[in-house]
């Protein structure tokens, strides 16, 4: 597994600047700068509600930034989600957002559908590249089926899938629009330790294909094996940003999570004190999570996304 | 067929009864030797049950019953040569077959016993009829069950009894040489034709209601007995032929119709199931609710009539039939495109909404364009009458022709020149829903917000299946127009006791089956034919209506033909798609976890 970035010669692919989102009152995304440069894995942390998810619509074009600009290999990008797309940045969402009761197949090749030009009187009159163009287009979604490993379930329903394939299924999909950016919306949420190690290779499969990747998630242990960099969200304002090993060690970063030291820090004599009680209370009182890794839905990633 | 032997395990009879099968063998035999016999003394009751030795009306209804009872009763012995017929189930489609039997018969003795008061007025030959399915059912119901009740459910009488109706998928059958499954296909076809037309041409309502009834019962017996689930492999397999053999069924229809009625209501039921196909683009593929659909026929059908040349069309030309079917295309195309950029923005319930404004707005604008309300373009509720017939090639339309020794009326000309819009129109179905521009349909149908994120535009995507099916109903109404010689605003009602209107429409898409091909013309077929036999229920025609659909809802939510998607998404349990050899037990886990 290697964290070092691939090539010295970067350019930056995606460029978000003074990003701010207002839902009337609530600020979610205020001033984010961020950019991702070619080859890298970003990483995007924050507690639950920091504005995540947000920040992730307002790049794809779902919501129309109240302020800031992105702007995606130098062009500013519209705030239209198939135009974001076909400028080459795809997406998969924190709830699987598959179209269920389309085959394996049928969900990659609508993920081609921007990088594909057959308008309906082609399809209507079979005009000469029709075929040609359709066979492409399945070869191409076959190629990252087998990428992906599913290529003996095309002809599945996708809604069939085993949720670890679904969440991969989703990866598959966005990656048919041949992107230029892979943003990645918690895709290891729910999955055990063996699918998240699975996904981490896919992961760096896609980066080592050129594909720089931006991911939300909350699983700490992957995301600081995975990134080359990381930005931490916390009510909306980028708190810290870089290298894995910065931001773990950095102090607000645990504050944002765990909470600031009570001022009044328990002394020996209170620590003695509980320990005592919990030895008395039996085996009840085991560790408590050290981090927060619920999946976060809060009201405005809903709104976001539906 | 193959002769695989049957492994999967029986179950236990509802009750038990020694030497069941021979039972129902004999008891199909009687009702089919009484169906020889006089079942009444009068000629009275329409049909003429009174001739021995020569079944009529009701009776071969009965025939036809007793003889399919017969037949998979007799596969259920094994017989060498019998045993293709049930690859399926062996007992229930027995079991099916005796039932509509019974309910052909019994409903037939009652309701000569009604229309000629009392029970006197039966002959010998009802009850031995009546006695023999009463037999052969009561028998069948003794017939060990095809499958045994899953665990979940719990054995009471009437779970035993619905159990006791249900079989297990065929299983596969062996690759026959191409030509024999082609001739399968054409022998289906063959005998679809003259079970249609056999409905079509019934004269009365009690015969049409015992059709209905032995159909209903005839047709579920084979979907058990696992037949319908061959012929189904068979024209997936060979779709293009499939597609052919259909079009040459119904290009048949009309040389077996000697009866200008009748051939009128197949052309019309060829109208009403080419614009339920349209309507199926908006429905069924891209998921658009279009309750005002009805109003793109009326668009096409007044575009005709105004440029048909007829005298009393305000505006005075007569553009050549060709140049008419452009005119009432593109004018629908126009009003698609006027109507769906604005609301298309709009999702599900408010599209409804809208939709059904706009198509009692264009009822009420044609109204009002009269000359004293507004201009005068349409003359108002009189509508635009006269309107010539056409004359293609110096083929009269108007006029019967005698083809090689079948004589084509009006109505038969007409049903096949709709015959190529129709063949159109499918054409346009397939081939549009099979294409990426389909796809994206699909994918916005079942997901929006996500189809945008994969490049799609949605809006654009959404506007083209609007457009698409306006003018595929544009297309249709220009024929219409010269089928009902008169158009008027009161022919494009939202519901209304005629068919083709909006309400119609998308049951008759429902009903079929959403996004699928032949949903929508079994549908309409359906739809068109109940209201248009059974007279006497006109008034009671919506309510009947309603609760059919309400019935279908709750028993077959995917509609008569189901796709195969539907078909998984509804009935979580039937993972069709999925070969026996995979494990299910992850994949229902993650079915339940993707659903959150």
């Amino acid at each position: 597994m290697t964290t070092t970035t691939t090539t010295p010669a970067t350019t930056t692919v995606l460029d978000a600047s003074g990003v701010t989102m207002r839902f009337g009152g609530l600020t979610a995304v205020r001033g984010v700068d961020l950019t991702v440069n070619s080859g890298e894995i970003v990483g995007l942390i924050g507690p639950n509600g920091a504005g995540k998810t947000t920040f992730f619509n307002c790049l794809t074009g779902l919501y129309i930034p109240t302020e800031g600009k992105v702007s995606y290999k130098g062009t500013v990008l519209p705030p239209k989600p198939h135009l974001v797309t076909k400028a080459g940045i795809a997406r998969t969402f924190q709830n699987i957002r598959l179209f269920s009761n389309m085959t394996v197949l049928e969900n990659v090749l609508v993920g081609r559908h921007t990088r594909t030009k057959e308008g309906l009187w082609s399809a209507l009159l079979r005009l000469p590249g029709y075929h040609k163009a359709e066979d492409a287009s399945r070869e191409r979604a076959m190629e990252l089926l087998e990428f992906i490993g599913l290529q003996d379930k095309a002809d599945h329903l996708a809604r069939n899938l085993p949720y670890g394939d679904q969440r991969k299924l989703e990866i598959a999909r966005a990656l048919a629009s041949d992107p230029g950016l892979l943003l990645l919306d918690e895709p290891t949420a729910g999955m055990n330790p063996q699918e998240t190690r699975v996904t981490e290779e896919l992961i760096f499969a896609i980066r080592d294909q050129g594909i720089a990747v931006l991911v939300i998630e909350h699983d700490m242990r992957f995301i600081f094996n995975l990134c080359d960099r990381v930005a931490c969200l916390v009510q909306g304002e980028k708190l810290v940003e870089g290298t894995p090993g910065d931001v773990q060690a950095d102090e607000r970063v645990v504050a944002a999570y765990l909470g600031t030291p009570f001022e009044g820090a328990p002394g020996a004599e209170e620590v003695a004190e509980v320990e005592a009680a919990e030895a008395h209370a039996g085996t009840t009182g085991t560790a408590a999570p050290a981090k927060d890794t619920t999946p976060d839905t809060t009201s405005t990633d809903e709104e976001g996304t539906r | 067929m193959t002769m695989t032997t049957k492994t999967t395990p029986a179950g236990s009879a509802l009750f038990a009864l020694p030497a069941a099968r021979h039972l129902t063998t004999a008891g199909a035999a009687i009702a089919l030797i009484g169906t020889f016999l006089a079942w009444t003394w009068t000629s009275e009751f329409p049909g003429d049950l009174t001739v021995t030795g020569y079944p009529g009306g009701l009776q071969v209804l009965t025939l036809v019953g007793a003889v399919l009872t017969l037949l998979f009763a007799l596969s259920g012995y094994g017989i060498k040569g019998l045993r293709w017929l049930t690859p399926g189930g062996a007992n229930s489609p027995v079991r099916l077959a005796a039932l509509g039997v019974l309910g052909t018969t019994g409903f037939t003795v009652g309701a000569i016993a009604v229309k000629l008061g009392g029970v006197v007025n039966l002959e010998p030959g009802a009850w031995v009829s009546l006695v023999g399915a009463i037999i052969a059912t009561v028998a069948a119901l003794g017939l060990p069950a095809d499958q045994e009740l899953d665990d979940t459910t719990r054995p009471t009488p009437l779970n035993r009894f619905v159990n006791s109706l249900r079989a297990p998928a065929p299983t596969r059958a062996k690759d026959l040489p191409n030509w024999a499954e082609i001739l399968i296909i054409a022998g289906a076809f063959g005998v679809a034709l003259h079970v249609f037309t056999y409905g079509i041409d019934t004269e009365y309502a009690e015969l049409f209601i015992g059709y209905i009834i032995s159909v209903a019962f005839g047709f579920t017996a084979l979907t058990r007995a696992g037949l319908i689930a061959r012929i189904t492999r068979l024209t997936t397999k060979h779709r293009n032929v499939t597609l052919a053999a259909a079009l040459i069924a119904a290009f048949c229809f009309p040389f077996t119709q000697q009866n200008e009625q009748y051939a009128l209501i197949g052309a019309n039921i060829l109208i009403f199931a080419t614009v339920a196909l349209g309507l199926n683009v908006v429905v069924g593929l891209a998921g658009l609710l279009d309750l005002g659909y009805v109003a793109f026929l009326g668009v096409g059908a007044y575009a005709a009539a105004l440029v048909s040349g007829s005298p009393l069309s305000p505006v005075g030309v007569q553009f050549p039939f060709w140049a008419a079917v452009l005119t009432g295309a593109a004018a629908s195309l126009v009003f698609g495109v006027v109507i769906g950029a604005p609301t298309l923005r709009l999702r599900g319930d408010y599209l409804a909404i809208v939709t059904l404004g706009f198509g009692e707005i264009f009822r009420l604008t044609v109204n009002a364009l009269n000359g004293v309300s507004g201009p005068d373009l349409t003359n108002g509720s009189q509508g635009i009458p006269s309107i010539p017939d056409l004359n293609l090639f110096g083929f009269d339309f108007g006029v019967s022709h005698t083809i090689a020794g079948f004589t084509l009326g009006r109505s038969a000309n007409y049903y096949l020149l709709m015959l190529v819009f129709t063949a159109v129109v499918v054409l346009v179905f397939r081939r549009s829903g099979e294409s990426r521009i389909g796809r994206a349909w699909v994918a916005i149908r079942e997901d929006e917000t996500a189809a945008t994120a994969m490049g799609i535009n949605a809006f654009r995507l959404k506007l083209l299946a609007f457009a698409l099916g306006a003018t595929l109903a544009g297309l249709a109404g220009t024929v219409q127009a010269h089928v009902s010689y008169t158009v008027t605003p009161e022919q494009y009602q939202f519901a209304g006791s005629v068919p083709p209107n909006s309400a119609f429409l998308l049951a008759a898409v429902i009903l079929g089956g959403m996004g699928t091909l032949s949903g929508p013309l079994v549908g309409a077929a359906l739809l068109y034919l109940i209201p248009a036999k059974l007279q006497f229920m006109q008034d009671y025609q919506l309510f009947l209506f309603g609760i059919a659909l309400i019935l279908l809802m709750r028993f077959r939510p995917e509609g008569l033909v189901a796709d195969r998607r539907k078909q998984l998404e509804f009935h979580e349990t039937g993972q069709l798609d999925v070969p026996p050899d995979v494990p299910l037990t992850d994949q229902a886990a993650g079915t339940t976890k993707a659903g959150a």
